[in-house]
């Protein structure tokens, strides 16, 4: 079974294709590759939902599609979940 | 892909359109209970109300007239009945829609009442429906549909998934010689630059971003905050989207691989010739759908994540998802389940055949859910306040 997809290899957060408890050794792929990954939950990771492949400060810029996608304002670890608490828009702000 | 054959009607001026409709269609919002009259007085027959056509000007006014004439106009809808309060204006959308070739009829309200007005549209419209209910479907090419793409209730499974999907139907649909069209300025913001490296030439690239930092200022000048509460919405926040950035690279998937676009459409314009358009629209969905099926597109790919339900009243909405938790707890409202693509189980080469094959069978005849459950949604874009 897979547990998360990640676009493009420059990206710094992986996708959940299924739920995801915390703890659990994850089995992901990169779609532009096509190469199989691995990294562990910290937190629960629901379906959709976003999981930090790095540590990141406040400040760092999340990469998904090997593209921006918005500004870190919560410190966050590798394995825990990237949402609207810890990663906001760059636009329209 | 081969160009394959459908069943389609072939209109008056050659276009090709997959539904039979015969539309009462109100001029302004106090025509809607004279065309619902009709509406239900012959059977087969679909009136469209709507909420405006009064005191508008200018490119609101200019808009307002395209949407109208061009939505008598779908080769989706055989003939129409206008009905408007003054007979100006309703005689320039019946003199619209006659470009076509196919019947039309005015009627006006103002010194005889609703009830006359109602009986002698009555007339017109029994006649326009038995002639319409005589057309046969004839064979006619894949090629020749006109396909309008957008998401809804997006989440990160439409990035991966569902928009991917519609992206590898419309480089075969466009590399045959087919016409489609995507739009949602807004949520193009983040992803700009990706869609202005597929514009055909640099005049198409100049024209795109003007209208998307057009857009950008109108945000800038009406927002209170970082829209933070519209876009992304709740249902994309729910379903794992952070940013409106992440939205749009997601949304930018529809574009396909190969084809670049050849021109920009304003609101409700037709496109003028074969390949993709883009088209400044917003990124509501029946507001959307509404202006592309007033630029002649006969279908509409609709990739959903958390499931969003909206229909049009003539050009059918094609519903995808590959959330495998949307497909099931909404399953009455998805025509195709390309979830299997999540486990690697299913490449988006096959899903786009599967969506070909779905695009076929609702060509010929088969209702998707959206018309199934009646979900009409005719909602007009208006630009500014009315005078």
């Amino acid at each position: 079974m897979i547990h998360f997809l990640v676009h493009d290899t420059a990206d710094t957060v992986g996708v959940a294709v299924v739920d995801i408890a915390a703890g659990t050794e994850c089995a992901g792929r990169d779609l532009s590759t096509n190469k199989p990954l691995a990294a562990k939950t910290e937190q629960n990771i629901p379906l959709g939902h976003k999981l930090a492949l790095k540590d990141f400060a406040v400040g760092d810029t999340v990469i998904k599609y090997g593209c921006e996608i918005g500004k870190v304002v919560q410190p966050i670890r590798a394995g825990q979940h990237v949402h609207v608490h810890n990663l906001k828009t760059k636009r329209w702000a | 892909m081969k160009d394959q054959k459908i069943l389609a009607y072939r209109r008056e001026n050659g276009r090709v359109g997959v539904r039979n409709h015969v539309i009462i269609l109100p001029v302004d919002d106090i025509s809607n209970a004279a065309c619902e009259a009709v509406g239900n007085n012959i059977k087969g027959t679909l009136a469209l109300p709507h909420a405006y056509g009064r005191l508008q000007f200018g490119e609101d006014l200019e808009l307002f007239f395209r949407t109208m004439i061009g939505t008598g106009s779908n080769p989706n809808v055989a003939a129409v009945v206008v009905i408007g309060i003054e007979p100006g204006w309703t005689q320039r959308i019946v003199d619209g829609i006659a470009k076509t070739g196919k019947p039309v009829a005015g009627f006006s309200i103002e010194g005889q009442g609703d009830i006359a007005t109602i009986a002698q549209a009555s007339v017109k419209a029994k006649e326009f429906v038995q002639w319409a209910s005589e057309l046969q479907r004839t064979e006619c090419k894949f090629s020749e549909l006109y396909i309008s793409v957008k998401c809804g209730e997006s989440d990160t499974t439409t990035g991966l998934s569902s928009c991917p999907t519609v992206g590898n139907v419309i480089d075969k649909h466009c590399a045959l010689g087919g016409t489609a069209s995507f739009g949602e300025t807004s949520e193009l913001t983040g992803a700009e630059h990706i869609v202005a490296a597929k514009a055909a030439n640099e005049a198409v690239r100049k024209q795109f971003m003007a209208a998307f930092e057009d857009y950008t200022k109108l945000v800038f000048n009406e927002k209170t905050n970082d829209l933070s509460e519209s876009q992304p919405t709740k249902g994309n926040i729910a379903g794992g989207l952070t940013t409106i950035e992440e939205k749009a690279l997601g949304n930018v998937e529809k574009l396909g691989k190969k084809t670049k676009f050849v021109g920009c459409l304003k609101p409700a314009q037709a496109p003028t010739d074969q390949g993709l358009w883009y088209m400044d629209t917003s990124s509501a969905a029946a507001e959307a759908v509404t202006l592309w099926a007033a630029s002649g597109a006969v279908v509409h790919l609709f990739p959903t994540g958390q499931g969003n339900v909206i229909g049009n009243p003539i050009e059918p909405v094609i519903k995808l998802s590959g959330n495998p938790k949307t497909v099931k707890t909404m399953a009455d409202h998805i025509d195709l389940d390309v979830s299997p693509i999540l486990q690697g189980e299913m490449t988006l080469d096959q899903a786009g055949d599967a969506l070909i094959e779905m695009i076929v069978r609702t060509a010929n005849g088969r209702f998707t859910a959206a018309e199934a459950l009646g979900h009409r949604e005719f909602v007009m874009t208006k630009l500014y306040r009315s005078a």
